[in-house]
């Protein structure tokens, strides 16, 4: 379908950040070259370019960031809860100064639109920071005890489809509740992070009481291992993740985990169309899909399925992919080769199960990594683009007949992260609400987050919980 | 240097009310001695009137539905933004709490170090109080019942004596975390404090009319906004055991929510959650979950 609007290109400007040609880890509040003396590039996904050589963490650097934090515990853990609220606060503030500045790097580094960025992840950030901060001197209130004491050092590994945000959901509570913290971001996002140690920096917080490593899957694993981390967290993918409890198996390890997920996004036949459209494109195309709670499986009641799916190739057709930094991009790259790899795998097995697939017109950029929204229809619960998490711009679509038949199919997945039910009828919602074994359900809506809700898993999509007051008891011993 | 600040003469500040985001004079044109713990004297202090009262009723009443209908959040960056603006003005609070509470400079400085940080603490309530006091109800039937906490409304406040500045604040800032809005009486033989804090409140974004604050005598404004139709609660804090009575009895018309004066040795402690959850209303919600059957639910 041709273009109906026509936009000239409107770039955010690069000049906001300044980007070091080498970035070190961060360790006991200074920046230093990995022991081994090991960097890596980050790239830009929209276009490969290199956008600076960061210190590759390895072991020797795993462990004298955990002493850091350990030196830093004491302290840290001892100040009045009043004075840890007041650093959160600062960062908080000085996050909503630079967030422009974040938003383009964040932007630049994962490849997201700069609409997501902007509007999206740093305002939630920020606020998360500023939640809780207000945590940290009315611990006593939340539901744990009187008093309830931090485990020690928190080893907090990230992804990089939120770098920044899952940082936030990391390190904000882990601090409020007086804990220290060594974070590895991944591979492909560091920069967000190390930008972030700098606001350590200049919040004033004690060396030591946030650790940022960047580096490879070893080193998080040599971070999950060490003998002196007393909490795990880690968001990503299952397989790592079920790693991950095997490993800590016999310790005294505290741990949380945030994994995959293949969201079952209900549609029945008495939903507002256009708002379901909406928020199915928002459910599975927001941050192009790689998401762990994304929309990827959609269930629409039978009798509205040609209606629905005509609306939404219609509003996929105006959807806009290209330059992350234009603010009218509504699609932005995918991460990294590799992952553009798995999805365009996972799709061409799709075909060959005997789905069908479709995609608006979409001419992909000619370098950087780039993957053009993606449907799948006849779909059943059997083809593996029903059953395996994607974490790309994939939608796949099954039907169902009654509401019965909707949270059987919604079930039947190994996890339970997410779900959508658009009816407008209240009782059904609940009703179904009910019966859905998913951690966050969404109604007439789909992927909002907000500092004080608890967002996490069922089944294997992990356990804990982050976000609200829920998500302090990761970080406390009780 | 010494010569020219021998010679020259400084500026009084004129001390006025804060009502509606504004600084009026007292309508009535009263004013009343104001001297520090030696008797020396400081500043004229508006004796506002009765008719001051209702005027900051009315104005506590218009900012109530955009004051408790804004984000958790956004009111938590608020009362955030006013112990910014505190810091900024440590100094001059530290000379005016010395003078009204005859406190040395180093003392005066703990008090509003405390206020500051008072600030801090109720911004961080904002968006828990619900997390606490509310929750889902489990209901022996197919029901979805959930209890929220709102705020009661406007909120009359007699604001501590000998505290005039951590006292006030510690009074206020619980009920405007909330929601509610409030017209507050200040100290009456201190009050000073109290009408500078009308200068950093109306430089924090917060919305004229949600702090409404009058210097004079509780004794002769109290019993008309205890009596006032329009008002939704009252905290005694600062009133004397008879005042607070007959204040109690007058709130009964119209059942206001009423917290009587409670002793306070030190307001500097841990204040805990009661402030607040005096000017809260619960709101239960109820709604059929119905059930899933081939028409869909029951309901």
């Amino acid at each position: 379908m041709a273009s109906v609007f026509e936009y000239a290109p409107a770039p955010e400007s690069r000049s906001v950040v300044d980007i070091a040609p080498s970035y070190g880890l961060f360790i006991d509040g200074e920046f230093t070259d990995a022991a081994d003396g090991k960097v890596f590039k980050t790239v830009s996904p929209s276009s490969e370019e290199v956008l600076a050589e960061v210190a590759q963490a390895g072991a020797a650097d795993v462990d004298r960031a955990v002493k850091a934090a350990r030196r830093a515990f004491e302290k840290w853990s001892a100040l009045p809860g009043s004075e840890r609220a007041k650093y959160l606060f600062r960062i908080a503030r000085i996050i909503q100064e630079r967030s422009r500045e974040l938003a383009v790097l964040e932007t630049l580094d994962n490849g997201k639109p700069i609409r997501e960025t902007r509007d999206a992840d740093l305002p939630l950030v920020a606020a998360h920071f500023f939640y809780y901060a207000g945590w940290a001197d009315k611990l006593g209130h939340a539901g744990y005890g009187a008093d309830p004491r931090p485990l020690g050092v928190a080893g907090q590994v990230i992804p990089w489809n939120f770098p920044l945000l899952m940082l936030a959901w990391k390190i904000a509570p882990a601090l409020a509740a007086g804990n220290t913290v060594v974070l590895k971001p991944a591979e492909t996002t560091p920069l967000s992070a190390l930008f972030f140690a700098d606001i350590c920096r200049q919040a004033g917080l004690p060396k030591g009481v946030v650790n940022i490593i960047p580096g490879y899957g070893d080193a998080g694993a040599e971070l999950v291992a060490h003998p002196d981390v007393n909490k795990v967290a880690f968001t990503g993918s299952t397989a790592v993740g079920k790693a991950i409890a095997r490993q800590i198996a016999g310790t005294d390890k505290k741990v949380t985990l945030e994994l995959g997920g293949k969201g079952a996004n209900i549609v029945f036949d008495d939903a507002p169309i256009d708002q379901a459209v909406e928020g199915i494109v928002n459910g599975i195309f927001f941050n192009q899909g790689q998401v762990c709670c994304a929309g990827s499986r959609l269930l629409v009641q039978e009798s509205i399925h040609d209606e629905l799916l005509d609306s939404l190739k219609r509003r996929l057709s105006t959807l806009r992919l290209g330059d992350p930094l234009d603010k009218n991009t509504d699609i932005g790259a995918i991460n990294s080769a590799d992952q553009l790899a798995r999805i365009t795998a996972l799709a061409e097995t799709g075909e060959a199960e005997g789905a069908e697939r479709w995609s608006p017109a979409c001419e992909l950029p000619s370098s950087g990594y780039w993957f053009a929204p993606t449907l799948f229809t006849n779909v059943t619960q059997a083809h593996t683009v029903a059953r395996d998490e994607i974490f790309g711009p994939v939608l796949s679509v099954l039907t169902f007949r009654t509401p019965d038949e909707a949270v059987a199919k919604a079930n039947n997945s190994q996890y339970g992260l997410s779900a959508g039910i658009w009816t407008e009828k209240g009782s059904r919602i609940l009703a179904v609400a009910n019966q859905l074994r998913a951690g966050v359900v969404w109604a007439n809506t789909f992927n909002k987050f907000d500092p004080t809700s608890p967002f996490g898993g069922y089944k294997e999509s992990g356990f804990g919980r982050e976000g609200g007051r829920h998500g302090l008891e990761g970080y406390l011993d009780v | 240097m010494s010569e020219s600040s021998a010679t020259r003469l400084n500026v009084f500040k004129t001390y006025k009310l804060y009502v509606g985001g504004k600084f009026p004079r007292s309508e009535s044109g009263r004013v009343y001695e104001v001297s520090d713990s030696k008797g020396k004297w400081l500043a004229n202090a508006p004796l506002s009137s009765r008719k001051d009262a209702r005027d900051a009723v009315v104005a506590a009443r218009k900012a109530f539905g955009g004051w408790s209908g804004a984000t958790a959040y956004n009111r938590g960056q608020i009362l955030y933004r006013i112990a910014e603006m505190l810091e900024g003005r440590r100094e001059q609070f530290v000379r005016e709490v010395g003078e009204a509470e005859g406190l040395s400079k180093s003392k005066a400085g703990a008090v509003v170090d405390a206020a500051i940080d008072r600030w801090v603490w109720y911004a961080g309530w904002t968006d828990k109080i619900g997390q606490i006091v509310g929750g889902a109800n489990p209901v022996a039937g197919p029901f979805f019942n959930l209890s929220t906490p709102e705020p009661t409304g406007v909120v009359t406040v007699i604001a501590p004596q000998d505290s005039s500045f951590l006292g006030l604040v510690s009074v206020i800032a619980p009920v405007i975390a909330t929601g509610n809005t409030v017209v507050v009486i200040a100290s009456e033989k201190s009050p000073l404090p109290a009408l500078s804090l009308g200068e950093v409140l109306a430089t924090s974004d917060l919305p004229g009319g949600v702090v409404n604050i009058l210097s004079g005598k509780a004794g002769e404004m109290g019993p008309h906004l205890a009596s006032h139709q329009d008002v939704n609660a009252i905290d005694l804090a600062g009133a004397d055991p008879v005042l607070a009575k007959e204040l109690e009895i007058a709130a009964a018309d119209n059942l206001k929510r009423v917290l009587r004066p409670q002793p306070v040795d030190d307001w500097s402690a841990d204040p805990g959650m009661s402030r607040m959850t005096a000017f809260l209303e619960t709101k239960t919600v109820w709604h059929p979950t119905g059930s899933l059957g081939a028409g869909g639910s029951s309901y």
